[in-house]
Order: structure tokens, then sequence, then C-alpha cells
């Protein structure tokens, strides 16, 4: 008869000797102060200057938080183009034909822009996402709703709309041979873009539902380019050289069906000057923003910027994510206490008195991994609970803007770090129970976890190596705090280094189980068969 | 018609054990029961396998042949085991950090027991005050003590301890020996081993002697004492040298046991004087002899030329079986 509550027996023997060990208990603590500590360390040791230059050339310092426009969920975006436009109340459609599209960049990065010469030293192309279209746009402010169908650099005609929605239409560059009609209907919230090569044909690419956009809004054409990007990647780290681009798109047979009030306006156009600020509008170099008149139904629009989702960059800005930077020092101290706890009972011969205490070798490891797991799940909580405002608290007082995360990744990111520092001590005590030696153990798992994610994010490796160690080794697991998105609608760097894990955030963090689970089931058979 | 009710089983029962460490027999069919109601001494040299033997009762160890039962069960079966058997092998096994009442709380709660029973243990181990200190500054005698209070939070029927004398001053091994003779008369069954006869002089009931993973001898105490003294007869003399020739041609075998004293084999008491009157040698007393619990040890093991080459492999092997 094996009586149900001689489990819990043994959990209970092994939760009374981790406690009954001050320097463990010590070590517990230790590692939700290192999670909190090192975290801060990062923006407690910036020294991002408050002065700030604003638009008529006198330096500021009064300090306050800034950050990019966001959308109506939070989601900070870009919200920067060339738009010839009007007003168009209640429901009603536009139409127009792109018949060329060429743009132009600055590949050695760019210097201060010339203002008398804005595309001086650039040289011809386009962009991936260079983007020349029609818009349906709430035209209220930065990251209001919008519809649009636009050409892209390479990836063709989509329909995008609120930032983060992309879906395909034509592909294929346009030309004056091969230009490309696109249309946007609205109808009540209903937004639906269309394509087609003749102008005759049409294909629905998609519809949107846009529950935020007023009666009046903004139809026309625009044009935007984000800026060159080209990452050099090599041991020692990756650069990013950048440089403005500028794309240009040429329309006509413009139509607008509906109520629509008024002139066409843009920068050039109706008597605005050329680089007019306004939602919608171009903020990039301000001659570069400039529309003329193509014919009696078209324009010739150039822009640069984007109309997309913004992720966090480099400098000041900081992703929800890097209030857990410390978790790896907390890890480290969970590793050494789940390795001891093990070792130290080899080390002593105590494992002979616990063995003696139950003699079915395979309850008593899994007693230990059920206390050190749970324990150092709480631990993980407490320290990722205090950690994630006070970091913040920090980033904040620094004017460092933080990047919007929707509660779910924040839960996720979480409840993940108590994950990882569990899953990490039920590792290091099968590694403890196989190799019986604390340093060994020790090191063993922390070249194991904690090396590779350094190398990973620390910007020492090709970028393309650092994704490997961050799929193939247990730092895979640190995939579960990532909170950023990678869009792939938008060109950046998505390296570990810059916060983006190629694992998803579950799979990440089941890299970490399978290893555990592995090391535990040789530790399971070694302690069995093993002369104590 | 009345049905006969088989005899119990032998609190531990040591059936035919090996095991082989690489080249070395450890355990070379080593097999002895244990019975209820007596201290059983479980005595030889260093490295004769009887720390090995209590692991592979313990279930420690595995044999490679035989098995050992306690009351008849292996104890890979047992459930809460130190309710069936408490067994002290290794008194320094403590984690220093914790204090040694921690260390028998969590012993407990392995086996579902509460503070209530380590209380009562501690108050049987005479540690007093010191429960509450860290094991790690505790002295080997109180370790020891330490060790047979864990042994007993099962209220166990079969006490087992290794080399429990050892490092204990003299009040420390008087204590033990009236604790254990305290345990058996309570009829449980006590096994208690060491390399040293003279520390279960006047403790053990019966004894267990092995060699080279084996055992010698299996036999009462008192059974053993009188056939060692059979027939041995201690002669004190100012004239050793003269005496040992004389008794030596008369057909004794002599041993010289002190600075004025020999002890003879061979001779009764009579034959002793015929032959030093003859042979006209002074002496003080002739007796016949009572011999030591440790005498009828070396005496046992003195002709088993393989337990002297076990007794010489041992000691000059420093890497014994203490750990």
């Amino acid at each position: 008869m094996v009586s149900s509550d001689s489990f819990w027996n043994l959990v209970r023997a092994e939760w009374t000797k981790l406690r009954t060990v001050r320097g463990w208990m010590v070590g517990l603590a230790l590692a939700a102060i290192l999670t909190v500590a090192l975290g801060m360390l990062g923006p407690l040791g910036s020294s991002s200057s408050c002065s700030q230059v604003d638009s008529n050339g006198a330096t500021s310092h009064t300090c306050h938080v800034t950050g990019p426009p966001r959308d109506a969920s939070g989601q900070e975006v870009q919200d920067q183009s060339t738009f010839v436009r009007r007003t168009l109340a209640g429901d009603g459609s536009i139409t127009a034909r792109l018949t060329s599209f060429s743009g132009k960049y600055s590949p050695d990065g760019g210097g201060p822009p010339d203002p008398t010469d804005p595309t001086a030293g650039m040289v011809d192309g386009l962009q991936p996402w260079s983007k020349a279209g029609i818009l349906i746009k709430d035209g209220s402010n930065f990251g209001s709703a919008y519809a649009a169908v636009l050409a892209t650099g390479s990836h063709g005609v989509r329909m995008q709309y609120d930032y983060t929605h992309d879906t395909a239409g034509l592909p294929g560059s346009v030309t004056a041979a091969a230009p490309r009609w696109l249309r946007l209907t609205r109808a009540g919230d209903v937004i639906t873009g269309y394509d087609s090569a003749d102008g005759t044909t049409w294909t629905e690419i998609g519809a949107a539902h846009l529950a935020n956009l007023p009666a009046d809004v903004e139809v026309g054409v625009f044009a935007a380019s984000p800026d060159y990007a080209v990452v050099k990647s090599s041991f020692g780290g990756s650069s990013t050289n950048t440089g403005p681009s500028l794309a240009t798109g040429t329309f006509d047979r413009i139509a607008v069906t509906g109520q629509s009030t008024g002139g066409w306006s843009g920068p050039g156009i109706g008597g605005e000057p050329s680089g007019h600020s306004g939602p919608g509008a171009a903020q990039g170099p301000a001659a570069a923003a400039v529309a003329a008149a193509n014919g009696a139904d078209g324009f010739t629009v150039t822009g640069s910027g984007d109309i997309a989702p913004a992720g966090p960059g480099e400098g000041a800005d900081k992703s929800a994510e890097g209030s857990l930077v410390g978790t790896f020092g907390g890890l480290i101290a969970v590793i050494v206490v789940a390795a001891l706890s093990m070792t130290s009972e080899y080390r002593r011969g105590l494992i002979r008195t616990s063995l003696a205490a139950s003699p079915r070798r395979g309850r008593l490891l899994a007693a230990k991994a059920v206390v050190l797991g749970a324990v150092s799940f709480v631990v993980g909580l407490v320290a990722a609970a205090i950690a994630v405002p006070t970091v913040r608290a920090v980033e904040h007082s620094k004017s460092m803007y933080v990047y919007h995360a929707s509660t779910g990744a924040q839960i996720r990111m979480v409840i993940g770090t108590a994950a990882i520092l569990a899953v990490a001590a039920v590792f290091a005590l099968a590694i403890a129970t196989i190799v019986r030696r604390g340093a060994a153990a020790v090191a063993a798992v922390i070249v194991a976890i904690i090396l590779p994610y350094i190398l990973a994010v620390a910007s020492v490796l090709p970028a393309g190596a650092a994704e490997w160690l961050a799929r193939l080794t247990p730092a895979a697991a640190f995939a579960v705090q990532q909170t950023v998105k990678p869009w792939p609608m938008v060109e950046a760097s998505y390296t570990p280094a810059n916060g983006y894990y190629p694992l998803s955030p579950w799979a990440g963090l089941a890299v970490l189980c399978l290893y555990a689970a592995v090391a535990y089931a040789i530790a399971h058979r070694l302690l069995r068969r093993r002369d104590a | 018609m009345t049905p006969r009710t088989a005899p119990p089983p032998p609190a531990i029962a040591v059936q035919g054990l090996r095991k082989r460490f690489g080249a070395t027999a450890a355990l070379d069919g080593m097999s002895f029961d244990v019975a209820a109601g007596k201290v059983t001494g479980f005595v030889g040299p260093n490295g004769a396998g009887k720390t090995t033997t209590m692991r592979v009762i313990l279930g420690l160890d595995a044999p490679d042949e035989g098995r050992a039962l306690i009351g008849g069960v292996p104890y890979a079966k047992l459930r809460r085991p130190l309710g069936h058997i408490g067994a002290l092998l290794d008194a320094a096994a403590l984690q220093p950090g914790r204090s040694a009442r921690n260390h028998l709380l969590w012993l407990a709660h392995s086996q579902g027991l509460g503070t209530k029973r380590v209380e009562e243990v501690v108050e049987a181990s005479g540690l007093g005050k010191a429960i509450r200190r860290k094991a790690g500054g505790y002295s080997l005698g109180m370790r020891q003590r330490l060790g047979i209070a864990a042994a007993m939070l099962g209220d166990p029927p079969v006490v087992m301890l290794d080399e429990p004398f050892n490092g204990l001053d003299p009040e420390g091994i008087f204590w033990i020996r009236g604790y254990l003779k305290e345990l058996a008369g309570q009829g449980r069954a006590v096994l208690v081993s060491s390399h040293l006869m003279s520390e279960l002089e006047g403790c053990a009931d019966h004894l267990v002697v092995v060699g080279r993973g084996k055992v010698i001898a299996d036999t009462g105490v008192a059974d053993l004492i009188a056939r060692s003294s059979g027939g041995r007869v201690v002669l004190r003399t100012g004239s050793r040298a003269e005496a040992t020739t004389a008794l030596a041609n008369g057909g004794g075998t002599v041993a010289v046991t002190g600075p004025d004293q020999l002890t003879v084999d061979g001779l009764t008491t009579e034959e002793v004087v015929r032959v030093l009157n003859a042979g006209g040698v002074p002496f003080a007393e002739v007796s016949a002899h009572r011999a030591s619990l440790e005498e009828a040890y070396m005496d046992l093991t003195r002709d088993s030329v393989e337990f002297r080459a076990a007794m010489t492999a041992t000691m000059t092997d420093a890497s014994g079986e203490v750990a």
C-alpha cells in the first residue's frame, strides 16, 4: 500500500531542509535583490541629458518624457508621410493610378541635411518598404486610424490599416508600362481596399473595420520612405548604418466619390508650404516633403518617414522587458542554491540519511525538484513584481521612454521570468545529482544558460550566431520575456541583442524545459542505479 | 487443530551477500541473523565489510548477490522506514549550517512525524540546549548522540549503529553501552559494529565476527569466553626464559603476556606445576585463565590466516572503510 501522503511528507522534509540553512535562504533573497538591482543599474548609470533643442533653435532644460505617437491600442507608431488630401464626409471612395514610383537614399548614412539641396549625396533606389498609395485617415492627430492601399519598394501592392495590419495585393513593381490602380471605399466603419492592373478588373485585397473613424475623414494620395538601414554583422558585434531616404510617387486619374468639399491641400499644394508638419505629414528633411500637380487629375508626391508600427530603437528608448534585464543575476543565485542543496548532501554523506529516509529514490528527487522549483518560482515572481515598477520608475526619472506592452504580454513576461528561475533550478538540481560536485554543477549550468544568453544579447557575436544560440541553448528561454514585436512591414535589426528572439516566448521556454527534462531523466536514472 | 504460527522472521537477516568494488571483494558471502532483545556486536577489523553490509541492509548499496531483510522485508519495500529500523552510519553526515534540532525536524517530517517526537528523542539524547546550535560546531561525541537520537525518531524495533563508540570519551562510551542495553531490554534488536572488541565488553550479548567480507564466528558472548578460557594456564615467574624452555620441552605452547607472566596452552595447571618443579624453575603463581572478551576475540581469529591477511591489508590501506 502506498500511502498517498508520503510524497508530501518528503516535500515537507525537503522544504524544512532548504529553509533551515541560512546561507541558502540568503542566496534566494539575493536572487530577488540581484534581479531588481541589476535591472536598475542600466537606467541609473545612464546620463541622458534633459536639454533638448526645440524648433526655434533654443535649448530647453525642461525634462519631460516624450515618446513616439501611439495608436488607439497604445502601440507606438510612426506616422509621417507626404499626404495630399481633401475632406470626405461620410461614405465614398477614392481611386488613383500610380504610374511611377522611385526613390533616393544616402548609402553612406547621410550627414546633416543640406537645407538647399536635401537630395545631395543621395543615390537612386527605393527602400523595401517605401510607400506610395492612397489613404483614408482620421486627420485629427498622430497615430489616428487609417486605411491605405499602397505600392511598396519590393513587397508589391499592400492594403494596410491601423499601423499593424498588412495584407498583400498585386505583386511586382510599378512602372509606366505596368501601372497600379488603387481604390479604397468607405461604407460606415468598413473600408475595403482593391487593386487593379488595368482600371477595369478590380480585386479586393481586404476590408478593414475601423470603429474609431469619425464621419469626416481625409482622403488622398501619399508617399513615405523609411530610413535606409544596413546592419553590418561581425564578431565583436553589429553596427547599423542608417540614412534618410525619399520616395516619389506619380499619380493620375485621381477620383473621389461621395460628399467631398474644399480643394486639395498638402505641402506645396493649396497654399501650404513644403514641409508642412501635421498628422500624416512628413517631418523628415523639410524640403523633401513636396507635392506638385500632375496634369488635371494627378499629383507627384515626394515623402519620407513611414506609416507603420514603431519599436524601441537605441538610446533612451526602453522596452518593457528592459526592467527584467537583471534576471540573469537572480538566475545565477538560484542555480547556486539549487545545485548546492544537492551536492552538499553528497559532500557531507547526508545523501545516505536522505535515501535511508526515502528508499524510493525517484520520489526523493521529485520532492527536491518540487520544492526548488516552487521556491524559485515564488522568488522569480516576487523579484519581477518588484523589478518591473521599480526599474520603470527609474527609467521615467531619467526621461527614458518605455514602450508599450500589452497587459497580457507583461503578465507573460513576469510569469515567464518566474518560470525561467523555476525550470533552471530543476535543471541545476538534475545536473548536481549527475555530477555530485557543487563547483562543477554550478559551472556547467551557468555555461549552459547564462553564457549563451550573455553572448547572444551583448552584441559579441554576429547576429546569425546569436540567433542560433537563442534557438538551441537553454538561453532560448529568455524569449519568454520579450514584449517587443518584430513587424514584417518594418525593416529593422531583429536580433537577440536588440531584444528580439528567434523563437516565440513559450517555444523558447520549452527549450529550457526540454534541457531540464533530459537532465532530470538522467539524474533520476543515475540516482536509482548508483550506490549511495 | 491449533494453527502452527511460523516463527517470526529475524529482526535483520543477512543472506549470502557478495559485492565487489573493482578487484576487491568487499562482501564474500556474508550471512547472519540479528535477533530481537539482544545487543549483537558486529566485530571485525576496518575493511572487513561491516559498513558495506550495513549499507546493503539500508538499501544504500546494491549487492551483487544475496539479500538483506528487515523483519522479513527488503529495505526498499519499507514505507516510513525509520519506523522499522533506525540506523546511524556516519555521525559526521550533517549539514554544518543547520541546527541539530532542524536536522531531526526534517528527518521527522520525511516520516510524517512532528515536532513532538523530535522533542522526545532530544530529551533522551542528553543534548539539552545544544540542540539549537549548528551541527557544524558539534564535537564527535555530540554528533554520535545526535545520530542516535535520529535513529530513534521512528521508535524502531531494530536499531543499527556503525562504530558508535568512535571519538567518544569514557563517559560517552559508558552512556552508549547503557543505552544499548536498555534498548535491547525493551525488546529491540540492536546491531552495533566496532573494530575494537574491548568497546563491546560488558555490553554485547551476541557476536558476529567478520573478516574479509564474511562471518568468522557467530556466537554468544558467554560461550565464546568459556571456550577461550578453556585449558589455558597463567604463570607468574621471575625466570621467564627457563620456564619457557622447560614448558615447551614439556609439550606446552607458551606466550609471553607480561613482564613476569606467561600463558601456557596444552598443559593443565597440575602439569605446569610438575614440569616447573622437575626443572627447578621458581614461580610465584599458577592459575587457570579467565579470558577477557578481547582475548577470546584474538584467540578466535589467531588461526585464521585469511583473517590476518585482511588485517594486514587494512592496516596498510589507509583508505579503509572509516568514512
